[in-house]
């Protein structure tokens, strides 16, 4: 890299204050923003009687323009090393916004400032001198390259591993008994741990076994389907099905598994989508049986070794809170929904780890380095990726059971390719083959986003960008691990 | 017999919509080895753009349709070239020589980035648009049934041809097409005698941006009304097309395009239109079974 700007030729002796680096790349910024933007934000179509009609949003553009160029020039000033201009320019930036968003937002007199008509978007449009500001303290504290923070931060998290692991546990543990949490926190953690053991189901999968597959939801559909109907048509119990169920999926997995599992890679992920589309569309059309678009409504409800969570139970039975002697609560059936799920994630995750100890589990991920080596030492690549499908789904089914348990109807719109996708980047996100790094992004992809439900309509579109800008940011995963389990020399490698 | 030859001409019509889309699939996958996910949502803002760029026309009193296709055309290439550039540019460019998933799981970010940005800026509900070019011509008539050819339809298989060919010369004759796929075949080599790869790739990315723009014009104009969610569907059965046909090869993506739009039409017209996409993925694990490559693509090497 250059140490400072060259001077400009001829014809911009404006521009000869700015470093050519610099403006050519906010230049570049500012056009492509404006191509972007300039008909896709500029005009809003809106429906109305008869023809649309179209709304002008000429300000929006023109502030994407301008943050957009004044964002990589600031950026371009920090490649040639000068911290001076784009700490100006953040700093005026960030007060601009705000001012107005400080002294009350809308009923601020400086409202005239704010560039979109939404105050989320506009609290949003702060993470553009926020972005550049961050990234001049590390190049002032000197830390690029092996020092960055990310590989710092990485270091640090991947030594503190197994005390990480454990601290997650045992908050997990007494997470419903703490003092401020209340009912929609055990929901929300109820629904993390839901993704977790699926993200940990798919890892197998995935991580292990090396099969990109991006249509696992479709055994997470037959898991939830298949108790749901089990239970509204012949009436048997949660803990009746739930084998059935677990076992309907495997067999799902080993049906589709059999013909495409001898593709590789992305035909394997193509192949995998498509089944997950089929599930999904004869859900929607097998209209006597699944109950079609509308779905299964009145799914029983799991019970406490048969004790049910009714306020009133049937005369000479008893329920949950007769049985103990509480006062009836409708949160304890939240609590125990939390821990049902609890205890299945870390079932899945203790099978996961005692698998890869065992021959099988060694020859998916000796499978997964290399197929053609393993067919050489007589490993069966066919039967060895089927009992990893069979298995994943199998979780996958435990997994849509209690899903549809703890729902109480099943329909459709649940499986879903994007669910498919969510999973798969928890996966990735993690890390391929972490454990915890399942853990980590289950947190940061399913929990953040349910705390902020107050943006829904920012939500989706927040966590796609922030997919992209994990994956830029590390692109091994929050917690980078691909390391075969089993090793020569001293032991083997232990994962937490 | 009439029946059947209605079935036909819708069926190419889808196919060839299809194929524009997938060849943008085909040649990026080709070029560095991606599924890129984005794609399905790209042909969808190229379908928003013709529509916008169409009602502003309309605003201007510019109604002569030859001229408003023209400019709508050119505008929604142009924009629409300008998100495949950007994306891969924001999402793939710093994830080359990433681990295998890392740009998979970075474009199915950017895809869903793209639809809920299009239903913020653009609104969740389907946009109608006008026919712009009605009428068509009656090419057999029994008892009551009649087999009708819309220009429209007209249009675009006229549209699909020249495209088709164009791009066939192009990748074959020109110094691009030339670049284009000595990076296919090796990377480093190819920046080793000279290749700009990243400029290489962002051509590419522009090129089937551009097709899938053209794709999304058409829809528009075909079916009159379009949604945020429509890069979904087409995306998916355009990739299936692109496999189908053998990817990485041109041909081979337009010819899935056709046999994809061929077995949906024909699958709803004698079946159950229910079932179609379920045909169609059929069609697909059948053929990666007997023909893992595809149809048209060059068998790989399995080289330790």
């Amino acid at each position: 890299m250059a140490a400072t700007g060259t001077t400009v030729g001829a014809g911009a002796p404006a521009l000869s204050l700015v470093p050519e680096q610099v403006w050519r790349r906010a230049l570049a910024a500012g056009v492509a923003t404006f191509l972007l933007t300039v008909v896709i934000v500029g005009f809003e179509t809106v429906s109305g009687t008869g023809q649309l009609a179209l709304r002008a949003h000429p300000g929006a553009v023109a502030f994407a323009v301008i943050a957009a160029t004044l964002g990589a020039a600031a950026m371009g000033y920090l490649q040639l090393g000068n911290t001076a201009v784009p700490t100006v320019l953040a700093l005026l930036a960030a007060g601009l916004l705000g001012l107005p968003l400080l002294t009350g937002g809308r009923d601020s007199p400086f409202v005239w400032l704010l560039p979109f008509d939404a105050m989320a978007l506009n609290w949003g449009a702060l993470a553009v001198p926020a972005i550049v500001l961050l990234r001049v303290m590390v190049i002032r504290l000197g830390l690029t390259g092996e020092r960055s923070v990310a590989n710092v931060a990485g270091g640090v998290v991947q030594r503190a591993l197994p005390w990480l692991a454990g601290v997650l546990a045992v908050i997990a543990l007494v997470l419903p008994f703490l003092p401020f949490v209340d009912r929609r926190i055990v929901d929300i953690f109820t629904l993390v741990i839901t993704y977790v053991m699926l993200g940990w189901g798919l890892n197998i999968v995935v991580g292990l076994a090396g099969l990109l597959d991006l249509g696992y939801v479709a055994f997470y559909a037959v898991g939830a389907y298949s108790y749901a109907l089990l239970s509204v048509t012949y009436g048997l119990s949660f803990w009746e099905c739930l084998p059935i169920a677990g076992a309907l999926a495997a067999m799902t997995g080993i049906i589709l598994g059999f013909p495409v599992l001898r593709l590789r890679g992305d035909y394997l992920a193509i192949v995998t989508l498509g089944f997950g589309e089929m599930i999904r569309i004869i859900l929607i059309n097998w209209y006597w049986f699944t109950g079609g678009p509308n779905g299964i409504n009145d799914v029983g409800r799991p019970s406490f070794f048969g004790l049910p969570f009714d306020r009133n139970p049937p005369e000479g039975t008893d329920s949950f809170h007769t049985f103990f002697g509480l006062e009836f609560s409708s949160y304890h059936r939240v609590v125990f929904l939390y821990y049902l799920i609890l205890v299945f994630a870390l079932i899945t995750n203790w099978f996961t780890l005692r698998m890869r100890r065992l021959p099988l589990g060694r020859a998916w991920e000796a499978l997964r380095e290399d197929e053609t080596a393993c067919r050489a030492i007589g490993i069966n690549p066919t039967n060895t990726k089927l009992t990893a499908f069979a298995i994943g789904a199998m979780f996958a089914g435990f997994a849509g059971s209690f899903f549809a348990a703890r729902q109480g109807f099943v329909s459709p719109e649940s499986f879903v390719f994007i669910e498919s996708a969510v999973i798969l980047a928890i996966v990735v996100l993690g890390g391929l083959g972490s454990q915890t790094g399942v853990v980590l992004a289950a947190l940061v992809l399913i929990g953040l986003p349910e705390f902020f439900r107050e943006l829904k309509d920012y939500r989706m579109l927040a966590f796609g960008l922030g997919m992209v800008m994990i994956m830029v940011w590390r692109p091994g995963g929050l917690l980078a691990r691909r390391e075969p389990t089993l090793r020569l020399g001293k032991g083997s490698a232990a994962e937490p | 017999m009439l029946y059947f030859t209605q079935q036909l001409i819708n069926g190419l019509t889808l196919g060839a919509v299809y194929g524009l889309i997938a060849i943008g699939y085909s040649m990026v996958y080709g070029i560095i080895g991606m599924i890129n996910f984005a794609h399905g949502d790209i042909f969808m803002i190229g379908a928003f753009h013709a529509l916008i760029v169409f009602l502003i026309l309309g605003y201007l009193g510019i109604t002569w349709v030859p001229l408003a296709l023209l400019i709508v055309l050119l505008v929604a290439v142009v924009l629409t070239a300008a998100y495949g550039w950007s994306v891969e540019r924001v999402a793939y460019r710093p994830l080359r020589g990433a681990p295998r998933l890392a740009p998979l799981i970075s474009a199915i970010g950017m895809s869903i980035f793209l639809q809920n940005f299009v239903q913020l800026t653009q609104g969740a509900r389907g946009k109608p648009l006008h026919s712009v070019i009605p009428g068509g011509i009656t090419l057999a008539e029994q008892g009551g049934f009649s087999v009708k050819l819309s220009w429209m339809q007209l249009i675009i298989w006229a549209t699909t041809i020249v495209l088709v060919l164009g791009f066939t010369w192009l990748i074959r004759s020109t110094a691009l097409g030339r670049a284009q796929r000595a990076c296919q075949q090796d990377m480093k080599m190819a920046s080793l005698v000279g290749i700009d790869v990243d400029r290489t790739i962002s051509t590419t990315f522009v090129i089937g941006a551009s097709l899938a723009a053209v794709a999304g014009l058409m829809v528009t104009l075909y079916y009159g009304v379009i949604d945020f969610y429509i890069g979904f569907v087409a995306g998916i059965k355009a990739f299936t097309a692109a496999v189908l046909g053998g990817i990485g090869s041109l041909p081979g993506a337009m010819l899935g395009g056709m046999l994809i739009g061929l077995i949906e039409a024909f699958w709803s017209g004698y079946f159950s239109i229910e079932y179609k996409d379920v045909a169609a993925f059929g069609i697909l694990v059948l053929v990666l079974i007997f023909r893992p490559t595809g149809l048209l693509g060059r068998p790989e090497v399995e080289k330790v």
